[in-house]
């Protein structure tokens, strides 16, 4: 049994173990507490929920990772839809081709990597602090978005667009897939690429990553850009999901990304932490909100829950070290 | 007066700072100190030397109330006996310690960190700006220096922020200053105006411990020194005709039996040839050829230029005039990527920040600077390259090591300089610039990593070894060249000059 | 003179001193002391969360749940009032500033006791603050206010041509908690502390600064300022929302980095707040002025904060420097 434990341990983790072990008891609890929870409806709903936060957390992770931060990624993902939902409407509105959609997209994820590459090279060119740097380009992409629209929100899309945010492929919602495609690159790149590499190296200790020969800055560069990648796929989604536009849709999300990846295991000084427990973690976060849903209680009670969630893991991780200590 | 104040006054001869007796200490079952004695005069100048693990800081630690040690010690400072101490009592009785990271504020003013006890105390708890500074200046009067007080402490050197750590603990009357490593990062200049203010101290009454790794300064500005090797006290001695071989052989306990291995290697084609190299501030018109299977030492006071050379070879900076050629073919490296990729490899001096990632793993840490080559047709790292590549390399540099995935943290001092070796080692260099690569290795460890660098040289590697002890290249380089302010000055052949002559010309 | 160049604060207010001559050419409204009255009452709310914070950033941590624990002090003290029969201002501003601090205790004990980093905590207590407040009031406003709340107290009122200039309650509140801050920072051993604390933590700790009562402390007074923030704010805008103040405490912790306030801790003066939170209001204000769409306010802030970071912290040595260079803070 212990044997067992331990070649799973070495297998996935520790932190992926305890994660699991928190998902399993929040599933026991929601299952005994509702009949409704363990049911395909449930989980479809989860499914359906999951990808939006996830494919933020996925722009918030790799920042985190190099001693960051990134926290314009609501706003760039709000941009980047608002870029895509303009292009259709040039073309047409309700009646845009595929192609104008094709062009939107690509429109939209030019945008986000535009929005990551000015951050990313006055991150690392100039040494400013990643805080003030995403936090003054947030400003600027909402109050650019705002002024664009006056406030409004961007509507009316072709139909072909809803399957993106609503559909299925083989019973799998095509969001997750897209989520899960998008997790599996971050993963490969955090795990097998030089880049990834770089990025865990540079998040311990900047200058002797350099003094090794690797091109920090650029790396620091390409990190924020593929944070403003990903954010983009993200509007994407969510453009499918809600058919309509506007700045500040999911601006709560930007603080859970944070709060998930911390939950996930990610060191908040960098260096540290992996895609698949903060893939779990979004998966607990989820699964808790949609639990208390289903018991009664509204999305605010899940925040509150999350934040908790997040102090009660944090507090018994600090108790796990100091009886480790003393052992 | 208590009574031992009296006598000494009726006798002429003052009470002993501080007198300790039979301290051991043991943590765990290691024991850090047996039976050591230890005595410091007022107004003496007293050295502590030993290899690291000698047992040096935990005698410091123990004096200053850090530790206790173990029953049976006998304590007493200026005369009195004392059971036991805390930090807060040695402090009021006047003992201080300057630790090598000096524990000042960076961001706050010269005043600021010289009067901190008033930010520290006063009651009512109001910043008296007026009075800080009046202390702070009446301070540096004392010494004799003049600093900016309202300027930031992260504006002032290394040497002057050394003078802040001095002052703060003579704000507070100290009669006992310990120095840790004091002059480690001065340059030669600023070593001296450093012993001058000692020297200063000593002669209105403050007793100086010092403990310094360059025997030479020992030598210099001590009266006695008191020596430890494993813990244990070998024995107290006057530094007057003491000489730095012997000091060397009390703290190994081994006669120095290092043999010149210098040869001629000016048959062998030229790896490195540098022509009129210049770095305004830095370093200027070095001509300078290093051959296939030769070791240069480059040696000199710190601040002599050694280490910005060194990183201008590897690319870090660029140099302003003057050519540098590799293998016969000209080269300018835009960054460090371009001279590893030429066959440059750089053991910084640096090893905490610079030479190793230390909270990742060993592992990382080797295949670093060699990601290139564990990757497979995808450009994706391939798991069984780095395992093969880091298992070589620790096999190779004989490293001890638990798992290739525990944080390089975990290591020894001569185990992590292995480390850093084995990632350069990987990279397959031409050109291996060692920049003082024993700092923090103990001796054993050191002539383990010197017998590795032997065996390369041998293997037809061109190495740059940069040190500034005169017996590391003297024992371990073809030749020495001598480096000060910035220029090549001398250059030595270990064949045909004894240690002390090159040592008296580096040092003088 | 090189001092009024290299420091942050120095650089800021010449950036403002430019920005304000701009306008005052641009609009012949700008200079005069009615705006200038407006501009303060405006900056008010923002002002006293942002000397909390100031706090905090200095003593080498970070807050992030401050605006949404102004609006808990709302209601609670909202509730309190109704407890006490409806109060007054003495009422009002005790229940506040104890709420405020029992917030920030929250933080701090988790910080302290646990072991675990600023950021984590607050952007957890960010989330359980609002989720249970959202969830507790349901969202409601609240309009039925003790009317000595939402009375506008004005100390005094000049009439100038360009209208009406006056101080108002929130203006004077905000000028005590600046001075209260600058004497707790400057003026007190205990603030000199919470500046060693933030720049060297190991060496407050070697030299015999409680850590944990610098943690409280910080933690605290930012507390306490965000309890009378959201009780300004209320006499402000004369209602409570739960949400009214969500998203502030990114505005504000840009105004205060801009002031000069260091990430990592040891820097920031309530000099560099005022500057920083002035200069934000000063381009609105001015966008105003001139005319152009309140849409636009946003964008340009950002645009400048974002220029004013790129420039300000180049150092020529590394451009010149080639290779060399490039730390990151």
């Amino acid at each position: 049994m212990i044997e067992a434990y331990r070649r799973m341990r070495d297998l996935v983790g520790a932190e992926v173990l305890g994660l699991l072990a928190f998902l399993v008891i929040v599933v026991i609890a929601f299952s005994l507490a509702t009949p409704r929870f363990l049911t395909g409806e449930n989980f479809g709903s989860i499914a359906f929920q999951l990808p939006e936060l996830g494919l933020l957390t996925l722009a918030m992770l790799v920042p985190i990772l190099s001693g960051g931060l990134n926290l314009a990624i609501t706003y760039t993902a709000n941009f980047c839809g608002l870029t895509l939902a303009w292009i259709l409407q040039v073309h047409g509105g309700v009646d845009a081709g595929f192609g104008a959609f094709l062009l939107g997209c690509a429109a939209a994820l030019a945008v986000g990597a535009t929005a990551g590459l000015i951050m990313g090279l006055v991150i690392a060119y100039v040494g400013a602090h990643p805080i003030l740097v995403s936090l003054a380009m947030m400003i600027f992409i909402r109050g650019l978005g705002e002024f664009l629209t006056r406030g409004g929100d961007i509507s009316g899309f072709p139909d072909f667009i809803r399957p993106i945010g609503h559909g299925s492929v083989l019973g799998f919602p095509i969001p997750l897939l897209i989520f899960l495609v998008a997790a599996a690159i971050w993963y490969i790149m955090l795990q097998r690429t030089r880049h990834g590499f770089s990025t865990y190296m540079l998040g311990s200790n900047l200058e002797a990553t350099r003094y090794s020969g690797i091109p920090t800055r650029r790396t620091i560069t390409l990190i924020y850009t593929l944070s403003g990648l990903m954010c983009a796929v993200a509007g994407i989604v969510m453009v499918a999901r809600f058919n309509s536009v506007r700045v500040g849709h999911g601006d709560a999300y930007l603080l859970i990304t944070v709060l998930a990846c911390f939950l996930g295991g990610v060191d908040p000084f960098g260096g540290f932490g992996r895609v698949l427990p903060v893939a779990i973690a979004l998966l607990i976060l989820q699964v808790l909100s949609s639990g208390l849903n289903l018991i009664g209680a509204n999305q605010h009670l899940s925040t509150a829950v999350w934040g908790l969630f997040l102090i009660a893991v944090m507090v018994i991780r600090f108790g796990w070290q100091r009886l480790a200590l003393r052992r | 007066m208590t009574g031992a104040d009296r006598d000494a006054a009726g006798t002429g001869v003052a009470a002993p700072a501080v007198s300790f007796a039979r301290v051991s200490k043991a943590f765990g079952g290691v024991r850090a100190l047996s039976d050591v004695s230890f005595e410091v005069l007022p107004g003496e100048v007293h050295c502590i030397a030993g290899e690291n693990g000698s047992g040096k800081s935990t005698l410091i630690k123990i004096i200053t109330g850090v530790y206790q040690p173990d029953p049976g010690a006998e304590m007493s400072y200026f005369g009195r006996r004392v059971d036991s101490v805390t930090p807060a009592v040695a402090r009021g009785l006047g003992i201080n310690v300057i630790w090598q990271d000096l524990a000042l504020f960076p961001q706050m003013t010269v005043a600021e960190n010289i009067a901190f006890g008033d930010i520290l105390g006063s009651r009512p708890r109001l910043v008296h700006r007026r009075q800080m500074r009046a202390k702070a200046e009446r301070v540096l009067d004392r010494l004799g220096v003049s600093l900016d007080l309202d300027a930031r402490l992260n504006t002032l050197s290394i040497a002057e922020r050394q003078i802040v750590a001095i002052c703060r603990t003579l704000v507070g009357d100290a009669r006992l200053v310990f120095m840790d490593e004091p002059t480690a990062s001065l340059t030669h200049s600023e070593t001296q105006s450093l012993l001058a203010i000692v020297r200063k101290l000593s002669a209105d009454g403050v007793s100086i411990v010092f403990v310094s790794h360059r025997l030479a300064e020992v030598l210099a500005i001590s009266s006695r020194v008191t020596v430890l090797r494993d813990g244990r006290k070998v024995g107290v001695y006057d530094t007057e005709g003491m000489t730095q071989s012997r000091l060397t052989e009390l703290m190994t306990g081994k006669t120095f039996d290092a043999e010149v291995i210098s040869g001629d290697r000016s048959a062998e084609r030229a790896v490195l040839e540098v022509s009129g190299l210049c770095r305004a501030g830095e370093y200027e018109d070095i001509d300078l050829t290093i051959r296939a299977g030769e070791v240069v030492g480059l040696t000199g006071l710190i601040g002599a230029g050694r280490t910005e050379l060194g990183l201008s070879l590897f690319g870090m900076t660029r140099p302003e005039r003057g050519a540098v050629r590799l293998n016969g073919e000209p080269v300018s490296f835009r960054s460090n990527r371009d001279a590893i990729a030429a066959g440059v490899a750089y053991v910084s001096e640096d090893r905490l920040t610079l030479g190793l990632v230390q909270p990742q793993s060993i592992a990382d840490n080797v295949v670093l600077p060699v990601l290139g080559k564990i990757v497979n047709g995808l450009d994706l790292i391939s798991t069984g390259k780095k395992n093969d590549l880091v298992s070589r390399w620790i096999r190779e540099l004989n490293v001890k090591v638990g798992r290739p995935e525990d944080p390089v943290s975990t290591l020894s001092g001569g185990n992590q300089q292995r480390i850093v070796l084995a990632k350069w080692l990987a990279t397959e260099p031409k050109l291996l610039i060692l920049d003082s690569p024993t700092v923090g290795v103990d001796v054993g460890a050191r002539a383990g990593l010197f017998a590795i660098v032997r065996q390369l040289a041998a293997e037809g590697l061109a190495i740059l070894l940069i040190s500034d002890e005169v017996p590391e290249v003297y024992f371990n380089a073809d030749r020495i060249i001598h480096m000060a302010g910035g220029r090549f000055i001398a250059s030595y052949d270990p064949r045909a000059l004894s240690l002390a002559a090159v040592e008296k010309a580096v040092y003088a | 003179m090189r001092r009024l160049l290299t420091s942050t604060e120095g650089r800021l207010t010449i950036v403002l001193v430019i920005v304000c001559a701009i306008l005052a050419l641009a609009s012949d409204q700008f200079l005069t002391l009615a705006n200038f009255s407006n501009l303060l009452a405006a900056s008010a709310v923002n002002l006293i969360f942002a000397v909390g914070l100031v706090v905090v950033l200095i003593a080498g941590g970070i807050d992030i749940s401050f605006a949404v624990a102004a609006s808990v002090v709302q209601y609670l003290t909202v509730f309190a009032l109704q407890a006490v029969g409806g109060g007054n201002w003495a009422f009002g501003f005790f229940f506040a500033g104890i709420i405020g601090i029992g917030l920030g205790a929250i933080n701090a004990a988790l910080i302290y006791y646990f072991r675990i980093i600023s950021i984590v905590v607050t952007i957890a207590t960010f989330n359980a603050f609002f989720g249970l407040l959202m969830f507790f009031t349901g969202g409601k406003y609240i309009y039925d206010l003790p009317d000595w709340w939402t009375h506008r107290i004005v100390f005094f009122e000049v009439k100038t041509p360009s209208g009406w200039a006056e101080l108002t309650l929130p203006g004077a509140v905000m000028i005590v908690a600046a001075l209260a801050t600058w004497v707790l920072i400057n003026r007190t051993t205990t603030g000199r502390q919470l500046y060693a604390y933030g720049d060297n933590p190991e060496g407050a700790r070697r030299e015999g600064i409680s850590v944990g009562a610098m943690t409280f402390i910080a933690f605290c007074w930012m507390g306490m300022m965000a309890g009378i923030a959201g009780l300004m704010q209320v006499n402000f805008v004369k209602e409570v929302v739960p949400n009214a103040l969500l998203g502030r405490e990114l505005d504000v912790l840009a105004a205060v980095v801009l002031g000069g306030a260091r990430l990592g801790g040891g820097r920031g003066s309530v000099l560099g707040c005022v500057l920083g939170v002035l200069l934000v209001a000063i381009i609105q204000n001015g966008l105003n002025l001139l005319g152009v769409s309140p849409y636009a306010f946003k964008m340009v802030v950002g645009a400048f904060i974002l220029f004013a970071i790129s420039t300000s912290n180049i150092s020529f040595r590394n451009l010149l420097g080639g290779a060399a260079g490039g730390r990151r803070a």
